[in-house]
């Protein structure tokens, strides 16, 4: 039996919100869905997993607090100890304050590239990366919910479709794929 | 469903209320400083504390309206509820000024009125002129005769009253149209407040700095500081988002706002969150400015605070800034009660000891007390406006009737 999958079109986000809450219910599993802005509450719908970016991100800026003070450090009291406005100098604690806006900016700076790079890779969606998106009409003003067979071992290709054709939607593409 | 302000909490505030009572008749008859000071500079925490927060109550629900807010339509009653405190808190600041104008305590040096003139005549009075028979002033103080025109004299005096009289007479109009709105409906209602609202904010713009300039800042009154007035604004935003969050969480647990759901409670946690980021950030780049240029006119706020009072000033700083950020940051610590309640009873106090420490290093200099008034001080207070805040509350329907956002915020779900 080929591996079919499909592609459900809606025009709006409610009428998609409603059609995966009736389909998640009657047992299939959607994959994934396609739409041009983030739907706010369809995660727990189609059981996407809660995103692990921001711990990420926690992380990255962590680093780059640690890294700023480092380098600073190592710049400004070690290797090369800088007296600048009569500031006692050879020692990082008593010069903190000064150092403060450089770590913070220097955290946010690793925390928003780190996150923003990671977000890309896992996402496949570096620049010149190819579309995953099955219709470029999802980037503009379309919603598309994909389901394989492959997925959903239980329904058969034509049950799939027969659901899905019961829904408000704009169009359904069903195609084979290895 | 109404609330109804009765039972154990009404006990309570009347308690809290009975305790302030006694902390301010028996820490006035026992208060042994000079002309009460530590008394006077106590009531001055408190009075402003409190009427910060009606003001931040009063600050928020106008932005909420000037933005077109959707989500808090739910609880807009709450701050309604909590800027019923602003004539009263005004009076008690009123009370400390009047008092200071008439040389009852000398919180504010400035109104000594022996400072502005440079030379002593032989009868007594003061002279700005060199003239026959003139000594010296011994008092004489150049930089605040130099601020004589801002600080001494009527014009001090005319925007007090104008501050208070704005912010009453807009709490006042705001409350007057949601009540009408709950009866009429449609939009003309919301559109009206919403553009007061926008209004409203021109002015707390423009009088949040200058009142903290007047009221708080000119204890310390040889220094200053532009930012002082977002320093002091930012306090009581996020005072005002803790009591908020605390008392609608506390409401829910006995069933009122029944449909305040859990993206209501994130909402104002990442106020509470986001504001006190804002807190520790003008805290920080006050003190930083001032101890990278170390210039002496400047230094000596933090002169005063780093030597008699480092422990508390420092502690304060950390708690109010390092356990909102470690604690609260995480999406699910901001929707878990648990969580909340600690960091918000710990920051609230945290905040408060900021304002304390706003006042006090420059009445009290370094021969502060810290006892039993200024903790019954704090408590009865905190029972005043607790108690015209659930009595407003009980007033009206918890739920505005026709507010247009108010299905979108019962919907509110992210």
């Amino acid at each position: 039996m080929s591996k079919k999958v499909f592609h459900a079109m809606f025009n709006d986000e409610e009428k998609l919100m409603h059609a995966a809450e009736k389909l998640v219910h009657d047992g299939l599993r959607v994959k994934d869905v396609f739409s041009p802005f983030p739907i706010h509450g369809l995660d727990p719908i189609i059981g996407v997993k809660r995103t692990r970016l921001a711990i990420a991100s926690f992380m990255y800026a962590s680093g780059g607090t640690a890294l700023a003070l480092l380098g600073m450090w190592y710049f400004m009291i070690h290797d090369w100890p800088m007296n600048i406005g009569g500031k006692p100098s050879f020692s990082l604690i008593q010069n903190l304050p000064a150092f403060v806006p450089v770590t913070f900016e220097f955290s946010v700076l690793c925390g928003a590239h780190g996150m923003a790079i990671t977000y890309f890779l896992r996402n496949g969606t570096l620049p010149g990366m190819p579309a995953s998106n099955p219709d470029p009409r999802t980037t503009d003003n379309m919603f598309v919910m994909e389901i394989t067979t492959d997925q959903n071992h239980d329904f058969s290709a034509d049950a799939i479709e027969g659901m899905l054709k019961e829904m408000d939607l704009v169009e359904l593409s069903i195609k084979d794929y290895e | 469903m109404e609330f109804k302000f009765e039972g154990k909490v009404k006990t309570l505030s009347l308690v809290l209320m009975a305790i302030g009572v006694i902390a301010l008749a028996g820490g006035f008859l026992t208060d042994t400083s000079d002309h009460h000071q530590r008394w006077w500079a106590n009531l001055l925490v408190n009075g402003f504390f409190y009427f910060a927060i009606a003001l931040g109550a009063l600050f928020f629900y106008a932005l909420q309206y000037a933005a077109e807010v959707g989500w808090s339509a739910y609880i807009k009653r709450m701050f309604e509820a909590m800027f019923a405190y602003i004539p009263i808190g005004g009076a008690v600041i009123l009370i400390v000024l009047l008092a200071g104008q008439f040389h009852l305590h000398h919180l504010y040096h400035w109104m000594d009125g022996s400072l502005y003139h440079e030379f002593l005549m032989p009868d007594g009075s003061f002279s700005d002129t060199m003239e026959a028979g003139a000594a010296m002033n011994p008092n004489y103080d150049e930089i605040i005769a130099n601020k004589s025109a801002y600080l001494g004299g009527w014009f001090y005096w005319l925007r007090t009253i104008i501050y208070l009289a704005t912010f009453i007479i807009f709490a006042r109009l705001f409350r007057k149209w949601s009540l009408q709105e709950d009866v009429e409906g449609g939009t003309v209602i919301h559109y009206k407040m919403y553009r007061r609202s926008a209004l409203f904010l021109v002015f707390f713009a423009v009088f949040s700095s200058t009142l903290s300039w007047d009221w708080i800042m000119s204890i310390d009154t040889h220094w200053f500081s532009t930012l002082f007035g977002w320093y002091v604004f930012s306090g009581m935003w996020v005072s005002c988002m803790i009591f908020t969050l605390v008392i609608l969480l506390w409401l829910r647990s006995k069933g009122h706002f029944s449909e305040m759901n859990q993206s209501h409670v994130h909402d104002l946690a990442k106020w509470m969150f986001a504001i006190s980021m804002l807190w520790s950030y003008l805290w920080f780049s006050q003190f930083m400015l001032i101890w990278y240029s170390d210039i002496p006119e400047e230094v000596t706020y933090f002169v005063t605070r780093f030597s008699d009072y480092k422990v508390p000033y420092l502690v304060m700083f950390f708690i109010n800034f390092a356990v909102p950020f470690y604690v609260m940051i995480a999406r699910d610590a901001k929707r878990n009660v648990n969580l909340i309640l600690p960091v918000a009873v710990l920051i609230f106090v945290g905040h408060f000891v900021d304002v304390y420490l706003l006042v006090i290093p420059g009445t009290m200099f370094n021969h502060n007390v810290f006892g039993w008034m200024e903790v019954g001080m704090f408590l009865g207070f905190f029972g005043l406006f607790l108690f015209v805040t659930l009595t407003r509350l009980s007033k009206a329907p918890l739920i505005p009737v026709n507010h247009p956002f108010l299905q979108e915020s019962k919907d509110l779900n992210f």
